[in-house]
């Protein structure tokens, strides 16, 4: 059982890795995004199918850093300023709901 | 020319550690291990990344608000992660069976037993 799963995982990321870089005719950019895009798919995984509450909270606060990144990329491709802007309004939305989600999960309300 | 490969090696290595730390998301197995994992790997991956479209981007509005941007991961993701850790914690969620000593929850005990009137 241990074996199948580890082959099957390395099935999945072969197949990906393999179409994404040989396969599809795109700039190196767009490729690199699309490993981003992978790494969020991953994330979404552990969000779904968190045993506790806390690793749900944890797959939000790295899919926020990510998403991040993604943008930065994204206006990069497009040789757009604004996305930037996009990007950092997400990061202080993500904090302040990490931080609200961590003292939710504690036990405390939110103005003390 | 050599800018744009010096701006590209950098948006690599930073993919490259976001890719490992969200596979230490998935495969390690407690909650305080899958945390230090995915937010070191994630936090350092990502503030490669900007740099690297700073490198790219020079001294505009879009590379300036990519440096605004590692500012602002490297203030704020590790007080996100100390205090989900804090608060996982808190809330008795059991540490992995393999693992041998937990000093937080001794050091806690200690605190709570010891005499509280020597001031």
């Amino acid at each position: 059982m241990r074996a199948l799963r580890w082959f099957l995982a390395a099935v999945i990321l072969g197949v990906l890795a393999y179409f994404n870089f040989f396969v599809l005719r795109a700039p190196l950019l767009v490729k690199l995004i699309n490993v981003s895009l992978f790494s969020a798919l991953f994330v979404l995984y552990r969000v779904v199918r968190g045993p506790s509450p806390a690793d749900r909270i944890i797959a939000v606060d790295i899919l926020g850093i990510l998403i991040i990144s993604v943008l930065a990329l994204y206006g990069l491709a497009h040789g757009q300023g604004f996305f930037m802007d996009i990007a950092l309004i997400w990061a202080l939305l993500s904090f302040v709901a990490s931080l609200a989600f961590a003292k939710i999960l504690e036990g405390r309300g939110l103005d003390d | 020319m050599i800018r744009q490969q010096i701006g590209m090696i950098l948006i690599g290595i930073g993919i490259l550690f976001n890719f490992l730390g969200v596979l230490g998301l998935i495969r390690l197995p407690d909650v305080y291990n899958r945390l230090q994992a995915a937010t070191k790997c994630v936090t350092f991956g990502s503030a490669g990344l900007l740099f690297g479209v700073f490198v790219l981007q020079g001294f505009s509005s879009f590379g300036i608000k990519a440096l605004l941007g590692i500012g602002f991961i490297f203030l704020t993701s590790p007080v996100a992660a100390h205090a989900i850790a804090r608060a996982a914690h808190r809330s008795r969620i059991p540490l992995c069976p393999e693992s041998t000593t937990d000093a937080y929850e001794s050091d806690r005990e200690l605190r709570e037993e010891a005499p509280r009137d020597v001031a």
